[in-house]
This record gives structure tokens, sequence and C-alpha cells, in this order.
């Protein structure tokens, strides 16, 4: 089986959830390669939610039904963060915007469906962050970063509080007062974000489908160094697909990230065929090389591609901060190597 | 990956890929009777690689890898790298089984019924489990038994049995005949020897038995037995199952299944001959 497997990419992962039917021509080795990369991408769930009812080796539905309890689990726990997170901010009385895979879940979206959610991202006003911190510590949340550098960098150039944990259910919080780094070149417009949020039932919050987009967007392609990035560019494929592009061009240059989200939603064309009007069609000439980091994960389930990640890696930190800020940052982190964070 | 080898034991498919030669061919010799994963697909990959280029060929070192990882797990000498192998299955099922409850114990049939031995590394679980194979028993699993959370049932999983120092001695002495692996001196965990289970367990491999008694056995003590109270078990399983937490009221409404309907008790034994007289005695008493 060695060769055929080794050879395959994350596209095979991508042709089976963008056009489920095409894994009828799989064999053993195809599905085994398929299903690695499903699990190392966290897009198993996902995957076992699109093949629900096609015919397939008992194997792999068995492999698939594992997925899709583990995922039935994980919502049931994300959904109770949420409502934690709720309790404990709610005599505030300040808007709480639920980010990424918890907002999927909790409005049913599309891209809730098979969504692994870890931590629990949240977006509060700017000005509310010391209240919400404090109420949060006093709710049983702890910091996980001790550290006096690492805090005083979170505080001062951070998009977000540095991350909390509860002691007791042992959940992860990262409070966002924006989408990206202070120190990013891009500045959203955070307050329209809260201020065009959609209220769910029970008084949490979730941004508008053209905010989810343009966060999706600018986390991807104007921050990270696109670790786990076909299953961020999924989410995008199915907001796309629920919400269309309406709306999304100008949203995107309100927040600065018009160029994250054209990228976007290309590379969503490019690998989830995803349905997008001609004019977000323009080619850009390092597509292919998106293309090519995006997918590099082998039948075996490993990174591929160390060449390419690595310049993806040197390019996330030049996008979040100036050459000289970069330089000072990386310094501190060398002289404190191998200390316990 | 350069050399690969898959295999099924229990219910459950492996794939093993690793950048040397040893390992595998180690493997495929242990379990050449096992049959492969079902269909050709395996429900977790394991991967043992160098972690620098040139730490394949000078002062090679396993690292382990796969679905599954530890951040801090330690690297293993080439000489190790079955056990590296065997590690990397185990941990495959210790953090990413959702199917089965998963309860740190070795298990024995027989007429069907399942005897469930618990207890802290060292208690001798595996020993005994190896022993009774060599005594009319089936040996079911000496390190996970498999709880089915919708039938009650337990699954078997019967990988390479792990003798570690004395019991290394005390099984070449009770099963001359039986298949050994290599010993690997200078382990993490001293030295280990791997007993293949007998051709009666591996051809019963699927079918899963009803349990019948969840025992709790401590080494180095006079002889003795007492009765563990349902709570009692319950609270030790939980600390004996790597998934409970995850399989969440699966797994509870499993485990509080098992402890209310099957008895438990704990024996002291001062050696693996009255420990034995005791299985049997509280086994025929059932």
């Amino acid at each position: 089986m060695g060769r055929a497997v080794t050879s395959a990419d994350g596209r095979l992962l991508a042709r089976a959830l963008a056009d489920p039917a095409s894994t009828a021509t799989l064999d053993g080795a195809g599905w085994q390669a398929l299903l690695a990369m499903a699990r190392a991408e966290l897009l198993s769930a996902a995957l076992a939610c699109r093949l629900q009812g096609l015919p397939m080796p008992p194997a792999a539905r068995r492999f698939l039904d594992d997925a899709l309890a583990s995922f039935e689990q994980g919502r049931t726990v994300a959904l109770w963060e949420a409502e934690m997170a709720r309790r404990a901010l709610a005599p505030l009385g300040v808007p709480v915007v639920m980010l990424k895979g918890s907002a999927f879940l909790a409005a049913g979206l599309a891209a809730g469906q098979g969504r692994f959610v870890g931590d629990l991202d949240i977006m509060v006003p700017h000005e509310a962050i010391g209240a919400v911190e404090a109420a949060l510590l006093d709710a049983g949340w702890e910091w996980v970063k001790p550290d006096p550098y690492d805090d005083a960098y979170y505080r001062q150039w951070m998009h977000e509080l540095p991350p909390m944990i509860h002691r007791e259910r042992d959940r992860m919080i990262d409070v966002h007062h924006t989408i990206l780094p202070l120190t990013a070149r891009p500045t959203p417009d955070a307050a329209a974000m809260i201020a065009d949020s959609v209220a769910l039932e029970n008084g949490l919050r979730v941004p508008s489908p053209q905010d989810m987009i343009c966060h999706a967007a600018a986390h991807l392609f104007a921050d990270g160094d696109l670790a786990g990035g076909m299953r961020n560019l999924w989410d995008i494929h199915c907001l796309i697909g629920e919400f269309g592009t309406e709306g999304l061009a100008a949203r995107a240059v309100q927040h600065g990230v018009e160029a994250a989200v054209a990228r976007a939603v290309r590379q969503a064309g490019l690998l989830y065929g995803t349905d997008i009007p001609d004019r977000w069609r323009v080619r850009g000439p390092l597509d292919p090389l998106f293309t090519r980091r995006l997918t590099a994960r082998d039948g075996w389930g490993r990174e591929a591609r160390p060449i390419t990640r690595q310049a993806f890696y040197v390019r996330s930190h030049w996008l979040r901060m100036p050459p000289a800020m970069l330089a000072r940052h990386l310094w501190t982190k060398w002289r404190k190597r191998g200390q316990p964070s | 990956m350069m050399h690969d080898f898959a295999v099924r034991i229990g219910p459950v498919g492996f794939r093993v890929g690793s950048d040397w030669r040893a390992p595998v061919a180690a493997l495929a010799d242990l379990y050449r009777d096992y049959p492969a994963p079902q269909d050709g697909i395996a429900d977790f990959t394991v991967r043992l690689f160098a972690d620098r280029p040139w730490r394949r060929f000078i002062r090679p070192r396993v690292m382990i890898g796969g679905d599954y990882v530890l951040p801090e797990a330690a690297p293993l000498s080439l000489r190790h790298g079955l056990l590296a192998a065997e590690m990397a299955m185990n941990l495959q099922m210790a953090l990413g089984q959702r199917r089965f409850l998963l309860l740190h114990a070795a298990t024995v049939e027989r007429d069907g019924r399942a005897l469930v031995m618990t207890g802290e590394s060292g208690a001798g679980k595996s020993t005994l489990a190896a022993l009774l194979m060599t005594r009319g028993w089936r040996l079911m699993g000496d390190e996970f038994a498999l709880l089915d959370p919708e039938s009650g049932m337990v699954y078997a999983f019967p990988r390479l049995i792990s003798l570690k120092n004395r019991a290394i001695d005390v099984m070449a002495a009770a099963a001359p005949g039986g298949r050994f692996g290599p010993l690997l001196a200078d382990t993490p965990k001293g030295a280990i020897r791997h007993l293949v289970p007998d051709a009666r367990s591996i051809a019963a491999m699927e079918t899963p038995a009803r349990p019948a008694l969840i025992l709790f056995p401590t080494f180095g003590h006079d002889d003795a037995a007492r009765e563990v109270s349902p709570s009692e078990v319950f609270v030790r399983l939980t600390q004996a199952s790597t998934n409970y937490v995850s399989l969440a009221e699966r797994g509870f409404t499993a485990l509080t299944r098992l402890v209310t309907t099957v008895p438990a008790r704990a024996i002291d034994y001062p050696d693996t001959e009255r420990a034995i007289a005791r299985v049997e005695a509280l086994w025929a008493a059932l």
C-alpha cells in the first residue's frame, strides 16, 4: 500500500468533503489515507456528516461513526462551556459575541456540522475587557501563562487576553476585543462587529455571516501560518454556501482585510469548489503556493512539505509585527528558550 | 513510510509505519497469526520515526508518533523498537478509543464469562492472566478490557503479553512451548519480554464475553480476600479508565451497569500459586 498512499495529499480529503460521491472509487488504501488525513486535520466528524448515508466499507463506517459520536459529545461540552461563560458575564450587561466553532454550533450553522471545538472564543467591547477578566477570574477561570513577558506581551499587543483555563472543567477561554493582533497592519472595525452581531435565544451573540467569513479569512490568511488551514477553509466554504457573498466585499474593506477575504474565497473555490461569483475568481500568482501549503498532509497523517511550511511560518511572524519588534520578540523568546512556559 | 505493517487485534485495526525495518519485522513475526485490519482500513495509525535525519543511522532513536501523541513522550533506543511500537499502539487506544469504555485491566474468559483483573502497575495482572491462559482460560488481553456501552459485553484485545522483570522467568517456566519475543533489557520499565497469546486466544479474539467477576489483585501480602462495594469499584474503575471522561454519559451508564451487576473482590497474594488457587475458588463460588 506504501507508494500510492504516501503520494496522496490533502486534495484527497478536499475532494471527499466537496464531492462525497467521489469516495465510491476508493480502495482500502485510499480510505485509509483519507481517514488518517481527516483525523489529522480535525475534519473526521465533518467528513462523517458529509458521507452519511453513502455506501462505504464497514470499517470506514465504524471509523466515521466513532468520529460522529465524539463530535456530539464535544458539541455538548462546547455549548455548556458557552453557557458557563454566559452565566459568569450576564451580570455585567455587556454584549458577549461567540466566535468561530462555538458560534457555528450555537447558531446551528452548516459550518458547525462535525466541527470540533477546542477553546471557547468570545469577543467583548474593548472598554469592558477589565470587568470581563475580573468576572471570569471570580467564576473559576485562571491564567495559563504565568510568564510576565508573555502576559505583558498579550496585554500590550494582542487582540485577546492571555488565555485562561477553568480550574474545574479544564477548558480554555480566549477573550477577544478585536480579531487581529494590534501589531498587524489591518485594523478591523471591532465595534461594528459587535454592533451588527445577532442575539441568540439565550442572550449570547454571534457575528453577522459576513463578519464570520471576514474573521475566518483574517485568522487564516492575515495572521497564522495556515496550520489546520483545511478546516478553517472548510468553515469558510460552508459559510459561503449558506450565506453567499452578498455584502462581503464591502465588509472586508471596512475591516481592512479585503486581501485575506479575497484569497479565502478564491482558495475555497479552488480547493472545495465553493460556488462563488466570477468576479471573485481572479487568479493570483501565489495561489498554487497557498494551495500547496494548505494541502501539505500525507496519507500517513503526517505534515508534508517542510520547506513550504517553514516559509509560511516565517510569513506569519512577518504579518504579525513590524521587523524591529519581531527581532526584539524573537530575541526575548530565544533567551528564555528551554524554560518552562 | 518506508516500512509498514498492519494488524487487527480484537475489534481494532492498527497500521504501523516505521523509518526502520527492524521494529516492523519483529511485529510481523510475533503477530504472524493475527488477521489484517477489516477492509484494509485500520482504526489507528502509529508512526516510528527519527526526529533528525541522521538519527536514522547514528545512535538511532525511535520517536513515537501517530494519530494521537503525548507531547512529552521520550524517544527509545532502536534496540527497543518493538517496545516503542507496542507503546504507541497502546497510546492510540488510551487517547483515541471512543467506541468502547477502556479499562486498564487484564481479562481472561471461561465458559463465555469474563474475569476482569485490574490494579496498579506491578500488581501482577499480566502475569496472572498469562498463567491462567496456560491453565485452560482464554486470554482476552493483559492491558485493556474493552467494555461495549451498548451490550455491556467485554471485547478481547489480546495484544502481545508484556512480561516484565521477574515475570519473564515465571512464564518461561510456565509456558515452555510459548512463543516469546526477544528479551529487551534495560528499557525504561526494566527488562521486558513479550509472549504471544496462545492459538486459541487469537482464534477466538472476535468473541466477546459477559463480565462475571472483577478482581483487584495485590502482590506481596498474606493470602486474603475481601468484597469490594460497587461504589468503591466504580471509583477505582474510573481511575483505571483512560477514556471515561471523554465517553461522558455513555461511559457513566456503562460503568454503573458493570459495577451494579458484577461482583468484585480484592485479593492479596504472596505467590502466584496461591493467587491461582484463590481465583479458581472465587470463580467456583460464583
